[in-house]
């Protein structure tokens, strides 16, 4: 069985009448990291929206099977308890959460709807400071709100250390390569491939070929229009990176 | 934070629109005649077995709130309150004069002992270090059924009982102080209360003395169709601290009830009196039916030079809040401080904030205030910072935060700035946010479900607030807040 199984799927924001996805179908094996590349407005981050139950779009066909399971009727904190993470393009400030209460929430959240006891808070503790070290988050990172002051690139490490902790089994990056400088694009490149396993699955959405050169993909979907319209290797990002993606879309179109 | 887990277990086990402490305690109650008038102010001033003075300074009060007009500039709205369809005393029957907890119907114990507020001192001593010790005045309808730890506070000097006792055993000090900060004269509902209280907690600290315990006080409204008239009055001497807690609960009944407090503080030279309320009367349910009116006057006045007042409030309960805790800084180099969280939720509608009145010299303010409304309530800030002419060098700073959750609330901020000295230096600020759909959906895609979402980032726009309550009381707060916005979305 696939990790993740889309079949046709359609959907639109909800208070617009323009379908965004176009019968999209795309599958993700267990231990494959999948880029999906595409232009400005192609659908990139509705696809990551869509997958992880944001209210604002509607799917209007077609289905997403996560293990075997349709997700699309499941409220998004059900998603994130069955394994899905998405690292979000703009992580979100919460004045006034701090973040270890906003990391333990969330675990234990998880575990619990997982029916497992709260994680106790020694065990806890030392969990995020061991992630926390390896992707360069100062303790005073963590006692500051979530995301508030932070860099752009001190957000998406964030992300990482989120996705560290919850240990997903579906990974959705929504370009976490935006804003980021050489040196912080390589721990958070280092923070993905660490966590790359034979049970987990990776979806990179990027514009660009250069993220791709840290997180090696197994394969590149080419998405235009709300449908992938072109499968190929890692040979297929560094063709688009020479011509643009004017070539492939106009071809398919 | 466990509080967090704790706020979230909580809500989790309770259905929506439930009000944790609706239940009555069925016993037999002792009534006065229905209605206002002289007659009921006399009979409540002879159950109480009162001095002649105490009864011509009631009669003072009622007849002057005969000649005065309810307010009406607030942003609340409610049916005109007949006020002759009320009663105005109900005490438990068997409550004659308990001598000790054994004599108190335990009916009576079992309703605090319901509510989470244990009145046996051997209960509460149970694994309790002395210094998290927390002496309780249980206020059931008009009367205090009981205080403990009297003669422990005793020891250093402190005086902590019902207001109606301190009239017997220390009517000097009664004299001397009631009335001294908010008049009989002050306004409708403080005039009424004048007239008519029936109960209440006194303190008194004598010079430098440090409370060596929380003083609290635990109002309950159980009757129907009766208001609650409480009065309380602490008194900090010179160079002493008092650190007090006050919690509310009624049951849940379709009928509107009232309830007028007045409650003076006085700080002498270099005392700090730091009260502390937690309110959750019952709010009505999501229709608006039902709930306490909760009209009331609290006043801290900084006598002496260099004493400090500091009010926290949580304010979760309540059809109609109307409170103002203000302080008056008289004495030089004296300070206010007022820390408030107020939660409106289903039909609720507040209007409160505080009033500092800058008197002396060198005079210090802080005005903390997190507004929270949700469902179609209405919650308004209303304060009043004033600095007189001879309030030179007078300082405040105020903050004022709204947030909004879901589409059919309103926040509003109305903050009156007045000063006759050209060295104060006000400051005010004020937001106004929402709790953000992109908020909610990144709480909700680490795993939180809805209300987990809003109770976290509500608890993080509170924190400033909630940081000010003693320990206890917070992880309580906490969990009250989450109750309280409850449904608030979805």
């Amino acid at each position: 069985m696939s990790l993740l199984e889309i079949k046709n799927l359609t959907a639109k924001l909800a208070e617009e009448d323009k379908q965004i996805l176009n019968g999209l179908n795309l599958t993700v094996e267990k231990g494959q990291v999948a880029a999906i590349m595409g232009p400005n407005g192609s659908g990139k981050s509705t696809l990551s929206y869509v997958l992880a139950g944001r209210e604002d779009y509607e799917v209007t066909n077609g289905e997403a099977l996560l293990d075997g399971e349709n997700i699309l009727e499941l409220s998004p904190d059900e998603r994130a308890a069955k394994g899905l993470f998405l690292a979000f393009q703009y992580p979100i400030e919460i004045p006034g959460v701090g973040q270890m209460t906003f990391l333990k929430a969330a675990l234990n959240a998880q575990r619990r709807k997982n029916g497992l006891d709260d994680m106790p808070t020694p065990e806890f503790m030392k969990l995020v400071n061991g992630r926390a070290k390896e992707l360069g988050i100062s303790q005073d990172m963590l006692r500051r709100s979530v995301n508030v002051g932070f860099s752009g690139g001190e957000k998406k490490r964030n992300e990482i250390l989120q996705m560290a902790l919850l240990q997903p089994k579906l990974a959705i990056l929504d370009e976490t390569d935006s804003g980021l400088d050489i040196d912080a694009l390589k721990i958070v490149a280092d923070g993905v491939n660490a966590m790359r396993s034979p049970d987990r699955g990776f979806v990179v959405i990027t514009h660009y070929q250069r993220l791709l050169d840290y997180i090696k993909p197994d394969v590149v979907h080419v998405l235009s229009a709300g449908r992938i319209i072109k499968t190929g290797g890692p040979e297929l990002a560094l063709e688009l990176e020479a011509k643009g993606y004017a070539d492939i879309v106009g071809k398919a179109a | 934070m466990p509080a967090v887990q704790e706020t979230v277990e909580q809500v989790r086990a309770i259905d929506v629109d439930q009000y944790k402490y609706g239940f009555s305690t069925d016993i037999e109650m002792e009534l006065a005649p229905k209605g206002l008038s002289e007659d009921i102010v006399r009979y409540i001033s002879a159950r109480k077995n009162e001095p002649a003075w105490m009864l011509e300074w009631r009669l003072d009060a009622y007849r002057r709130w005969l000649t005065m007009r309810e307010p009406d500039w607030a942003r609340v709205d409610y049916p005109q309150i007949d006020f002759q369809d009320m009663y105005y005393y109900a005490a438990p029957k068997s409550n004659a004069a308990p001598k000790s907890l054994d004599e108190i119907d335990p009916a009576i114990l079992e309703t605090y002992k319901k509510l989470g507020i244990p009145l046996r001192e051997q209960e509460i001593l149970a694994g309790v270090a002395p210094e998290n010790r927390i002496a309780v005045d249980a206020v059931f309808d008009s009367v205090s059924v009981v205080t403990t730890f009297k003669e422990e506070l005793k020891k250093s000097g402190v005086i902590f009982s019902s207001i109606s006792e301190a009239l017997h055993e220390h009517p000097e000090l009664v004299r001397k102080y009631i009335g001294s900060v908010v008049p009989t004269t002050d306004n409708y509902y403080a005039t009424l209360n004048a007239a008519v209280f029936s109960d209440g907690s006194f303190v008194y600290i004598p010079p430098g003395v440090r409370c060596p315990m929380e003083l609290s006080t635990y109002f309950r409204i159980n009757e129907q169709k009766t208001g609650q008239f409480e009065r309380t009055l602490i008194i900090a001497d010179k160079g002493s601290y008092v650190s007090y807690l006050e919690g509310c609960t009624a049951p849940m009944r379709d009928e509107n009830q009232l309830h007028a407090a007045v409650v003076e503080l006085i700080a002498h030279d270099d005392a700090e009196i730091k009260y502390s309320t937690v309110q959750n009367w019952y709010p009505g349910d999501s229709q608006g039916k039902g709930g306490i009116y909760n009209f009331v006057t609290k006043r801290g006045d900084c006598r002496g030079a260099r004493s400090k007042i500091s009010w926290t409030q949580v304010e979760t309960g309540s059809a109609i809040t109307w409170k103002y805790p203000s302080c008056i800084l008289r004495g030089d180099d004296s300070q206010g401080e007022f820390y408030s969280i107020a939660v409106s939720n289903g039909a609720q509608q507040v209007d409160s904030g505080t009033k500092m009145i800058h008197l002396g010299k060198n005079t210090r303010s802080r005005i903390i205030s997190k507004g929270i409304s949700a469902g179609r309530s209405q919650n308004t800030y209303r304060g009043l910072v004033s600095a007189h002419r001879r309030a030179t060098n007078a300082k405040n700073f105020t903050n004022c935060d709204s947030l909004l959750i879901g589409n059919a609330c309103g926040a509003h901020t109305v903050p009156y700035i007045e000063s006759k000295t050209a060295s104060a230096v006000f400051e005010h600020e004020a937001t106004t946010s929402k709790v953000s759909e992109d908020q909610m959906f990144y709480c909700m895609q680490r795993g939180l479900t809805q209300e987990e979402a809003i109770a976290l980032i509500v608890n993080g726009f509170v924190k400033d607030v909630l940081q000010q309550l003693p320990m206890e009381f917070m992880v309580e707060a906490q969990k009250l807040i989450a109750i309280s916005l409850e449904g608030s979305v979805g």
